[in-house]
């Protein structure tokens, strides 16, 4: 290690983390104002043209108002025909390649020898002074030893014990819905429960449970990582407020621990209780890395699948009655729920060395990103892929939950906490019924949605 | 007939015919055997077909290799005798061959 790495993580580990991100925070606003090159993108939404009348060459995936727009299936579709792995050079987050079609994003997330998941998972590179260090963009060894610390919390057996909380929980919200008249589903139902189920997670205070969700929003949404609309130093102050919080949480239980507490079955206490990331408050950047990602991998994910799911009932109501007519169909409909929203569109990777990809020569250096959004609506591999088949027979092949070595953690979580919403759902209302088109989320990473107002009917008894 | 033998979890008994040359995983996810998924379609990409091989039969089988150990280092039921179903290729010469299944597949 250099000397002045030393000194860095010295620095690192004796300065509270708040500290060093207002410290960070302070020197981006010198920098921003002093150099123009140094100031987030700012996207302002164009009508995105049809894929027709593009140059092949030009299109450019990246564009944040993709989903909104709903030009994303024909893009995509036109990739994976004519050019399934497609150079862009000019995009606003730098040059990067599109691997579009199912086999070929299975092929490159297995190969985690020839493709890096380092130094970062989406398109663009997180602002200086907030590069998180997080095990889903780590390679192994180091990917596998961090994340075994920590993947016993969502593991199924310790599910099984949450079962019934998850449950009341989902029995409370959706007791408290209003019937008869219209809501926001996202608001009452889908921030509600996700953020629930990660306060439990990471036993963190749960009248404090929406600061989780409001972390999470800000640090997947900043412009130059993936054409959000956060404002830098909004997001900065609330990194600083996040880092104070789980550093509290962490002394907190360590004390408690200390002083002859039974440990729970929370994060935070599973990664004191591991000898890898015993110390792993005193490595910042890391620590904060991988708690960002626990709560961004829990909250946008399940949260829009929750939204995405009553959506796609409602484009396709004769699965809606094929559901009602056989609730056995839940746990198939949930993967397939799954692959027809693809929560996050893609994951990024980084060529370790030059290389050959469906006959394109890739450079070492080169991003390439794995558009999962794309091999789920690939014809190669699902029949019929845009429709939603609540019995399609190969659902769960979707690539939602990546492959390799990064596959998903929170899988069962998320399949869980799905199938019991629409378990209660449907023993209590007769339709859902969505009365306008949902808001979307700007973002080329997050498939999202901010609002959707519905209305309930509630189920007559039998 | 030559048979195949998935004991679950809770002691349950489910028996296949044994097909020469296909992939445990494929035999069991064809003969709805419950308690493996194979999620990626079989190229130890998931970790989703879980097995633990019977120890009366662990010299029948090729031995693991490093991308396998690696997926199944994923798991926190993983076992000394732990395998994914997809990268065990079934013979003719392994009638009676019996794996146990984990109580969850990851």
């Amino acid at each position: 290690m250099k000397a002045i790495d030393q000194i860095i993580q010295k620095a690192q580990a004796t300065i509270p983390i708040d500290l060093q991100i207002r410290g960070a925070h302070l020197y981006q606003k010198v920098k921003r104002a002093a150099l123009p090159s140094a100031r987030s993108p700012v996207f302002i939404e164009r009508k995105i043209p049809d894929v027709a009348d593009v140059a092949l060459a030009d299109i450019d995936v990246s564009n944040p108002f993709l989903f909104r727009q709903g030009q994303w299936q024909s893009y995509f579709q036109r990739l994976r025909d004519e050019a399934p792995v497609h150079y862009q050079p000019h995009s606003v987050f730098g040059p990067f390649w599109s691997v579009t079609r199912y086999e070929d994003i299975l092929a490159v997330d297995k190969d985690h020898e020839r493709f890096s998941a380092e130094p970062f998972i989406v398109l663009g590179d997180a602002p200086e002074g907030l590069s998180v260090e997080m095990f889903i963009a780590m390679d192994p060894p180091k990917h596998d030893i961090q994340r075994q610390a920590v993947q016993g919390v969502v593991a199924p057996k310790n599910l099984k014990e949450m079962e019934g909380l998850i449950r009341q929980r989902v029995q409370d919200v959706l007791d408290h819905l209003p019937v008869d008249q219209p809501f926001d589903w996202v608001e009452r139902v889908s921030v509600e429960l996700t953020a629930r189920m990660l306060a439990t997670l990471l036993d963190f205070p749960y009248e404090l449970r929406h600061k989780l969700v409001y972390w999470s929003d800000l640090a997947a949404a900043s412009p130059e990582t993936t054409g959000g609309s956060a404002d830098m130093d909004e997001t900065f102050v609330a990194v600083a407020d996040m880092a104070r919080h789980f550093t509290a949480l962490w002394h907190d239980k360590a004390a408690r621990s200390a002083a002859g507490e039974a440990p729970g079955y929370d994060l935070i206490t599973l990664l004191q209780m591991s000898e890898s990331t015993q110390d792993l408050v005193e490595r910042p950047m890391e620590f904060l890395g991988n708690l960002a990602l626990l709560i961004v991998g829990g909250n946008d994910t399940t949260r829009n699948s929750m939204t995405g799911g009553v959506l796609a009932l409602n484009r396709y109501p004769d699965q809606f009655a094929k559901l009602k007519a056989d609730p056995k169909l839940i746990p198939n409909m949930v993967s397939e729920i799954i692959r027809w929203q693809t929560p996050l569109a893609y994951m990024r990777r980084v060529a370790k060395h030059d290389t050959m990809l469906n006959g394109q020569f890739i450079r070492k250096g080169d991003k390439v990103v794995m558009w999962y959004v794309s091999g789920n609506r690939d014809e190669r591999q699902f029949e019929h892929a845009n429709d939603f088949i609540i019995d399609r027979e190969n659902a769960r092949n979707h690539m939602s939950f990546g492959f390799g070595v990064h596959r998903c953690m929170g899988n069962r979580l998320a399949e869980l906490q799905l199938r019991i919403l629409w378990e209660e759902l449907l023993t209590r209302f007769d339709d859902i019924r969505v009365l306008s088109e949902p808001e979307i989320v700007q973002s080329n990473f997050v498939r999202g949605y901010t609002k959707m107002m519905v209305q309930l009917t509630r189920k007559q008894a039998t | 007939m030559s048979r195949i033998f998935f004991i679950t979890h809770d002691g349950e008994s489910h028996e296949a015919a044994l097909a020469d040359g296909q992939s445990l995983m494929h035999i069991a996810t064809r003969n709805g055997v419950p308690g493996i998924d194979g999620d990626c379609g079989g190229v130890c990409a998931c970790g989703t077909c879980h097995v633990i091989v019977d120890s009366a039969w662990t010299h029948a089988i090729q031995a693991i290799n490093s991308e396998e150990a690696q997926m199944l280092s994923m798991t926190p039921e993983r076992q000394a005798n732990s395998r994914l179903a997809c990268q065990i290729k079934v013979s003719s010469a392994m009638d009676g061959f019996t794996v146990h299944l984990p109580e969850f597949q990851m």
